[in-house]
């Protein structure tokens, strides 16, 4: 017994020691508005998350410059819940219950979003979530900016199965073994099939989180790609695991002409760590790329490199911009402009003035919230990776679509209605 | 001979070809690919190079190489006074990719250079696509080197395998039962279907060129599973051998382990950072550099933690675990503070990157490669500092009887100082392997720390042995089972495995034999 004691002392002390360091303590101050910042800075998911911390910070700087938010400045709580999914739900708890903050930007992968639903639910907090999911989710309490798989996986697939693609006719489903790679290759299962793909020409794999030996998968792919038919990799593999992944891959020659590797999680920040000579044409479908070309891209790229600097962070001088950083960038803006809608920071009033918002987003499109399913309209985008790390996009839609939370291509999503329910 | 873009455009080539790879369509740009490919001119070579570096431009209707600030118009050969504002890249996908290295590879095959020429036919082998067949023909009659020749036919054959002559198809068919290129197979076995092949005698021919085939790549999987094995198993080894000296022959559970292997990838990273500030020109060897720098950076963190914390606790098995645990915290936090929560980038030098063809189909990723022959040195190095020097025999008295030791003079305290250091150092030069593979970060030695009890555990307390066939064993195992069971399962299977092990044979592989086992 005395031992279990020890054991459970040691952890909370360890624990409390990991958190006091990273938990800003800021100042209170009766003019500001709280907004929470709920990212992992540690663990697996540090790689991905760490970005998009400064790039809240960074929108929250830039707001608080222009005046702040009805005359009053935003302040930022800042929180790392470590990629432990059960820590992001406690520390959302202690957001909106101590630190009683307006909003809070956060999460990356959805089991996280998934543990932090409830908290958001009871205390009737508001989430932006800044990352592509797996849909079949509509929550009252939050507000999704990143893609719905209709705005990432099914183009991507549809574009593989292009000429100009590679005309895949067999397909490898690779990712983490959590829910959003097991609920995304279910639904592009079902839409293989409906396009009359059969069940032998799909491989479904899955990699526990932070698993770095890619090995056996690369040989597996091999394999499968050698039995008569072109065959692509749909990856949805997520966090460090990734970097493994790739070195993997570039190691083992295998080439994006012969084979060639969708990514639905990795952007530019990933690849900081990789070297990209031998993945030159290798794909990933995003909402946003940093080498698109327009004024409010270029001022982005140019506010966050000052701010890399300014900063010191690592490497600041080769830092890049991504997606879910966009997305991020989208949803802090227009959730200030939601607030000076409804004139309050209240969560009930706040979501109602959410519909509709409109925002110049730095992908070159004004992107607009649906007036009623919590997601944004936006536009698809397909890049290949080029040496220097950056994508040049190769295929792209017109202009913004709407976002199919519920996807049609899983039975019974059809009854399902296109807006929270209460 | 390598061909410099500037230099050698000199010859015209057709303009309004040259402008059509700006195309807009796809479809329009592998027309021209094709019809530049066609003039088999040396200036249309370097054309295409160009538009496959990403080096080729268009401005105002004129296709340009623009290299260092200095554009060539890519039709003439003119070199321009300046670089012109409105220059854009010419963007290609990877079906044009494809397109150009075919084409690239074609007009190579007349190349002087035996190794270009061979590069060339290698490239073609798994994709030449029908349109390369007189080209291919054309090759073959000039090609004089044996090597050479025997790709060439293979491409030759995959080039015709859809002529319109069953006969020229059944040969193709035929020769291919010599490839071992897994390209061919899939090709192949699209003919032995009757929708696909009407001719009966070629369907049957690909039905025996596929067995052919088959065997060859059966034979060519099972090597490289067995290498993936080894590679794993390797990595094992070296991530526990520092631990079978600590816990193995010492007796301390030392929970920190995972956090020395993560002192040893910091070391690393360092080095690489001061070569990369100090050294450009040596970057390609800071692993080398990182080896002894790592060893004692771990096999110092590892003293002082012996002399603060473990030396009090001999002989106390829980209070050392929770200690070496809280050990292992503040050394992650201490990483965290100094280097940050993220992910280091470690890359490998030239030297260890890509990967050599053993035979066919199976190509050894040279990090890996490398990284095995390290645990051998390792290994090598363990066992001679553990058995044929005064310190290893020292080391091995003190643990036997500590009492009868210290009466005949050992410094005992001073041994197990060294003793700890030297696990410790060990785990360092394994770290140095995984940051080759890994990634580095604070929470890297979390997952290793499991895969290191396992091994010294299955190993057998004490025995250097044990772990060196407990980890090669178990590499090979979890790399099999992922083949057919999948990551996942696989970890679950092998932990479930040594847990009946353990039971079964508590004292793991090998068990020590002696009077002082107890102790």
């Amino acid at each position: 017994m005395k031992t279990r004691r020890n054991f459970l002392k040691l952890t909370a002390l360890s624990s409390l020691m990991t958190l006091s360091g990273l938990v800003s303590l800021s100042a209170f101050a009766a003019d500001t508005i709280k907004v929470g910042i709920l990212h992992s800075l540690s663990g697996t998911m540090a790689i991905s998350e760490t970005a998009l911390k400064e790039t809240a910070l960074m929108t929250i700087d830039e707001i608080n410059k222009s005046g702040g938010v009805m005359g009053k400045k935003l302040e930022a709580v800042v929180v790392d819940p470590a990629s432990n999914w059960p820590l992001f739900a406690e520390k959302s708890r202690q957001l909106l219950t101590q630190d009683k903050v307006s909003v809070v930007f956060g999460c990356w992968t959805s089991v996280s979003r998934k543990s932090v639903n409830p908290v958001f639910k009871e205390l009737n907090g508001l989430l932006f979530y800044p990352v592509q999911y797996e849909g079949e989710e509509l929550e009252k309490n939050v507000f999704y900016t990143g893609a719905a798989p209709n705005q990432q996986a099914i183009p991507a697939v549809e574009y593989l199965m292009s000429k100009d693609g590679g005309s895949a006719k067999r397909f490898v489903l690779l990712g983490t073994d959590y829910v959003y790679p097991r609920t995304t290759n279910k639904i592009l299962r079902a839409f293989l099939k409906s396009k009359g793909v059969a069940d032998a020409d799909i491989m479904e794999d899955y990699t526990p989180f932070g698993h770095s030996d890619y090995q056996t998968i690369i040989a597996k792919i091999k394999k499968f790609a050698a039995e008569g038919k072109k065959t692509a990799v749909v990856s949805t593999i997520n966090g460090d695991s990734n970097v493994p992944f790739y070195k993997e891959l570039g190691n083992a020659g295998l080439k994006a002409t012969d084979v060639p590797v969708v990514a639905f999680s990795v952007g530019e920040e990933e690849l900081r760590g990789v070297d990209a000579k031998p993945l030159v044409g290798h794909l990933a479908a995003w909402n946003y790329f940093m080498s698109i070309k327009n004024p409010t891209n270029a001022k982005f790229i140019k506010m966050y490199q000052g701010w890399a600097k300014k900063q010191k962070l690592p490497n600041a001088d080769t830092v890049v911009t991504n997606d879910p950083m966009e997305a991020t960038y989208i949803g802090i803006h227009m959730w200030k402009q939601a607030v000076e809608k409804a004139k309050s920071t209240d969560v009930d009033k706040v979501i109602a003035a959410m519909g509709g918002q409109k925002f110049k987003a730095p992908s070159g499109f004004e992107i607009e919230m649906d007036a009623k399913n919590h997601h944004l309209h936006k536009p698809v985008l397909i890049g290949e990776i080029k040496a220097d790390g950056q994508f040049n996009v190769v295929w792209k839609t017109k202009g913004p679509i709407k976002a199919q939370p519920w996807s049609p291509y899983i039975t019974g999503n059809d009854k399902k209605k296109d807006e929270p329910q209460m | 001979m390598i061909l410099m873009y500037a230099g050698v455009i000199n010859a015209a080539l057709d303009a309004s070809v040259v402008s059509r790879l700006a195309a807009e369509e796809s479809e329009d740009k592998i027309t021209a690919i094709k019809q530049l490919g066609q003039t088999a001119d040396p200036a249309a070579l370097a054309v295409l190079k160009a538009l496959n570096d990403d080096v080729l431009y268009v401005a105002g209707g004129r296709v340009l190489v623009i290299i260092d600030d200095k554009a060539t118009d890519a039709a003439t050969g003119a070199v321009l006074a300046a670089v012109p504002d409105d220059a854009e890249g010419i963007s290609i996908n990877n079906r044009i990719r494809a397109t150009l290295a075919n084409v690239i590879a074609g007009l190579r095959l007349f190349d002087a250079d035996r190794t270009v020429r061979l590069a060339a036919a290698v490239e073609l082998q798994g994709n030449a696509d029908p349109d390369a067949a007189p080209l291919l023909s054309r090759a073959l009659e000039k090609e004089s080197d044996p090597g050479v020749k025997a790709v060439l036919s293979l491409a030759y054959a995959q080039a015709t395998l859809g002529a319109n002559d069953p006969a020229v198809r059944l040969a193709a068919v035929k020769m291919l039962a010599e490839s071992s290129d897994p390209r061919h197979r899939s090709l192949l076995l699209s003919l032995t279907d009757a929708a696909n092949e009407p001719d009966g005698k070629v369907r049957a021919q690909a039905e025996l060129s596929l067995r052919a085939i088959n065997s060859r790549l059966q034979l060519s999987n099972m090597v490289g599973q067995v290498f993936t094995g080894l590679s794993l198993g390797s990595i094992l080894l070296l991530a526990a051998l520092g631990l079978a000296i600590t816990y193995g022959v010492m007796g301390v559970i030392n929970m920190a382990h995972g956090e020395l292997l993560m002192v040893g990838a910091y070391a690393t990273y360092g080095m690489q950072s001061i070569f990369r500030s100090k050294f450009p020109e040596l970057i390609d060897w800071y692993v080398v550099a990182a080896i002894p720098v790592a060893f004692c950076a771990a096999a110092l963190v590892g003293m002082i933690m012996e002399r603060t914390v473990i030396r009090w606790l001999y002989g106390r098995v829980l209070e050392t675990l929770l200690a070496t645990w809280g050990l292992s915290l503040i050394l992650i936090q201490a990483a965290r503070v100094l280097f940050g929560a993220q992910n280091v980038e470690v890359s490998n030098p030239t030297w260890m990157s890509g990967g050599f063809e053993l035979m066919a189909n199976v190509q050894l990723p040279l990090n890996r490669v490398v990284i095995i022959g390290f645990s051998f040195f390792v290994l090598a190095l363990v066992w001679v500092l553990m058995n044929k020097t005064r310190l290893g025999m020292f080391v091995r008295a003190v643990t036997q009887n500590r009492t009868m030791a210290g009466c005949v003079g050992v410094p005992t305290t001073r041994i197990d100082t060294l003793a700890f250091g030297l696990g410790a150092g060990i785990a360092g030069l394994g770290g140095v392997a995984l940051s080759q593979i890994s990634n580095v970060g604070p929470d890297m030695g979390q997952g290793y720390i499991v895969d290191s009890f396992m091994v010294v555990v299955l190993g057998g307390v004490g025995q250097l042995a044990g772990a060196v066939w407990a980890a090669l064993g178990l590499g090979i195992a979890i790399k099999f089972i992922e083949g057919w069971a999948g990551a996942v399962i696989a970890k679950i299977l092998v932990l479930v495995f040594i847990i009946i092990f353990i039971q079964k044979r508590p004292q793991g592989l090998f068990a020590l034999k002696g009077r002082f086992v107890d102790n």
